[in-house]
C-alpha cells in the first residue's frame, strides 16, 4: 500500500510538488494570522519554511537540491527550477508601471555597478582577511560572493582548484539565503516600499533567487521591478570578474 | 483565450533569452545576458501594445495573471530545493563574507535610490490581507 502511495507520487512528481507547496503555505497563512497576528507575511514563513526543509533534505540525502533530492519531493525542483521560475517572474511584468520604470531606471544601473564592486571588494578582503593571498583564490572568493554563478564562472576561468570553486558557491549560497531571510526583516529600515527602491535592490543584491523570495515575502508587488535589475547582474558579474576585477586584484596584492 | 496570454508570457520569456545569449555571446561571456529583464520589458510593451490596438481581452489577460500568481508558491519551492546545506557547511570564511556582504549592500540600498528621479518615489498603499498576491494584477500606483 506504502508503495503504490510513492509509486503515484513521484511518478507525478510536478503534481506533488503543487498539493505540497500548497498545503504548506495553508499551513504558514494560519499560523501568520493566528500565531504572529498577521505581523509577519505568510509568504515570509512560507520561505523560511522551504529553506529548513531544503537542509532536512540536504542531510537526509547529502545532495546539492534540498528536499527536490528525496524522490517523492523531486517535483519541487521542477516547480521551483530555472525554468517556472523565470515563467512566473515575466509574468508579474504584467503589472509594472512604465512611468516608475523611467524614473528610476537611471538608478538601477548605477546600483548594477555598486551592487558588483562592493561584495568584489568586501568578499576579497575578507578573503584577504582569512589568510588567502593569492590573487586567484581572492578574485575567486571575492566573486563568489556576488553570486553562487559569478564564483565558479570566474574561478574556472582564471585557473582556480575546485576547493576555491566550492567556497565561491557556499559564500554566493549565504548571501542568496540571507537576502531571502533578512529582506522582509529590514525592508522598513531601508525604505524598500516602492518601485524605484526595488529597481536599486534587485541591482544591489543580484542574486535572482534571493531578490525573488525576498521581495516575495516583502510586497508582492515589487517583485517585477528587482527581479528585472537582479537578472542583468549574474551576467555582467561574468564578464568583469576575470576581466577587469582579477586585474585590479592582480596589480595590488601581486602575482 | 487564455493560451494566447500564456502564449504570449512563453513567447517573451523565449525571445528575452535568446536576446540574453546573444548579449553574453557579444561579450565573449558564457553566461545570459539579463535574459529574463529583456523578456519582461517585452511584455510590458507587447501587452501596452495589444491592449490599445483592443485586442487583449479579459480571458488572455487571465492567462497571464495565474502564472504571476503562481509567483510565490514557485519561489517557495524553489526555497525547498535550495542547496542551504552547503551554505551552512562552507566554514567561517563563506559565512562572513556573505552575511557582512549582505549587510553593507542592504545599507546602501536607500543611498542609491536617493539618487536623481528616484528620490521622488512615495511609498505605496498598504497591503491588502490576502496573501500578498492580489496587488499585482493592478498596476501600482506609487
Amino acid at each position: 500500500m506504502l508503495d503504490r502511495l510513492t509509486d503515484i507520487l513521484s511518478s507525478n512528481a510536478l503534481i506533488t510538488a503543487f498539493a505540497l507547496v500548497g498545503l504548506l503555505m495553508l499551513g504558514c497563512n494560519l499560523a501568520a494570522r493566528y500565531l504572529t497576528g498577521g505581523r509577519i507575511h505568510g509568504s515570509a514563513i512560507a520561505i523560511a519554511a522551504g529553506l529548513v526543509l531544503a537542509y532536512v533534505g540536504g542531510i537526509a540525502t547529502g545532495g546539492e537540491d534540498g528536499l527536490a533530492d528525496i524522490a517523492v519531493f523531486s517535483g519541487l525542483g521542477v516547480m521551483g527550477g530555472s525554468m517556472l521560475r523565470d515563467f512566473a517572474i515575466v509574468a508579474t511584468a504584467f503589472g509594472v508601471d512604465l512611468a516608475e520604470l523611467k524614473k528610476a531606471g537611471m538608478n538601477g544601473v548605477i546600483a548594477l555597478f555598486v551592487g558588483l564592486a562592493v561584495p568584489f571588494t568586501i568578499g576579497a578582503a575578507i578573503a584577504y582577511a582569512f589568510g588567502y593571498t593569492d590573487p586567484v583564490a581572492v578574485t575567486t572568493i571575492g566573486a563568489g560572493a556576488a553570486t553562487y554563478i559569478v564564483g565558479p564562472v570566474t574561478g574556472t576561468a582564471i585557473g582556480a582548484g575546485s576547493e576555491l570553486i566550492a567556497l565561491s558557491i557556499a559564500i554566493g549560497l549565504v548571501k542568496s539565503i540571507s537576502v531571502m531571510i533578512f529582506t522582509p526583516v529590514v525592508a522598513r529600515r531601508i525604505q524598500l516600499n516602492n518601485p524605484s527602491a526595488a529597481l536599486v535592490f534587485g541591482g544591489m543584491m543580484g542574486t535572482t533567487s534571493g531578490v525573488a523570495a525576498g521581495l516575495a515575502a516583502t510586497d508582492a508587488r515589487l517583485v517585477p521591478y528587482g527581479a528585472m535589475t537582479a537578472t542583468f547582474y549574474t551576467g555582467f558579474g561574468c564578464l568583469l570578474g576575470p576581466s577587469v576585477f582579477y586585474l585590479v586584484v592582480r596589480s595590488l596584492i601581486g602575482g | 483565450m487564455v493560451i494566447y496570454g500564456v502564449a504570449l508570457l512563453a513567447a517573451c520569456l523565449l525571445v528575452g533569452k535568446l536576446l540574453g545569449a546573444v548579449l553574453g555571446m557579444a561579450m565573449g561571456i558564457d553566461a545570459n545576458v539579463g535574459g529574463v529583464g529583456i523578456a519582461m520589458l517585452l511584455l510590458v510593451f507587447c501587452v501596452y501594445r495589444l491592449q490599445r490596438a483592443g485586442c487583449f481581452d479579459d480571458r488572455a489577460q487571465a492567462g497571464l495573471s495565474f502564472w504571476s500568481s503562481l509567483y510565490i508558491p514557485i519561489v517557495v519551492a524553489m526555497a525547498a530545493s535550495q542547496n542551504v546545506l552547503g551554505a551552512v557547511s562552507g566554514g567561517p570564511v563563506a559565512l562572513v563574507g556573505g552575511l557582512v556582504v549582505v549587510a553593507i549592500s542592504f545599507a546602501l540600498v536607500p543611498v542609491i535610490a536617493r539618487l536623481g528621479k528616484g528620490k521622488y518615489a512615495k511609498p505605496m498603499d498598504a497591503m491588502s490581507e490576502d496573501d500578498g498576491q492580489s496587488g499585482q494584477r493592478q498596476a501600482p500606483h506609487a
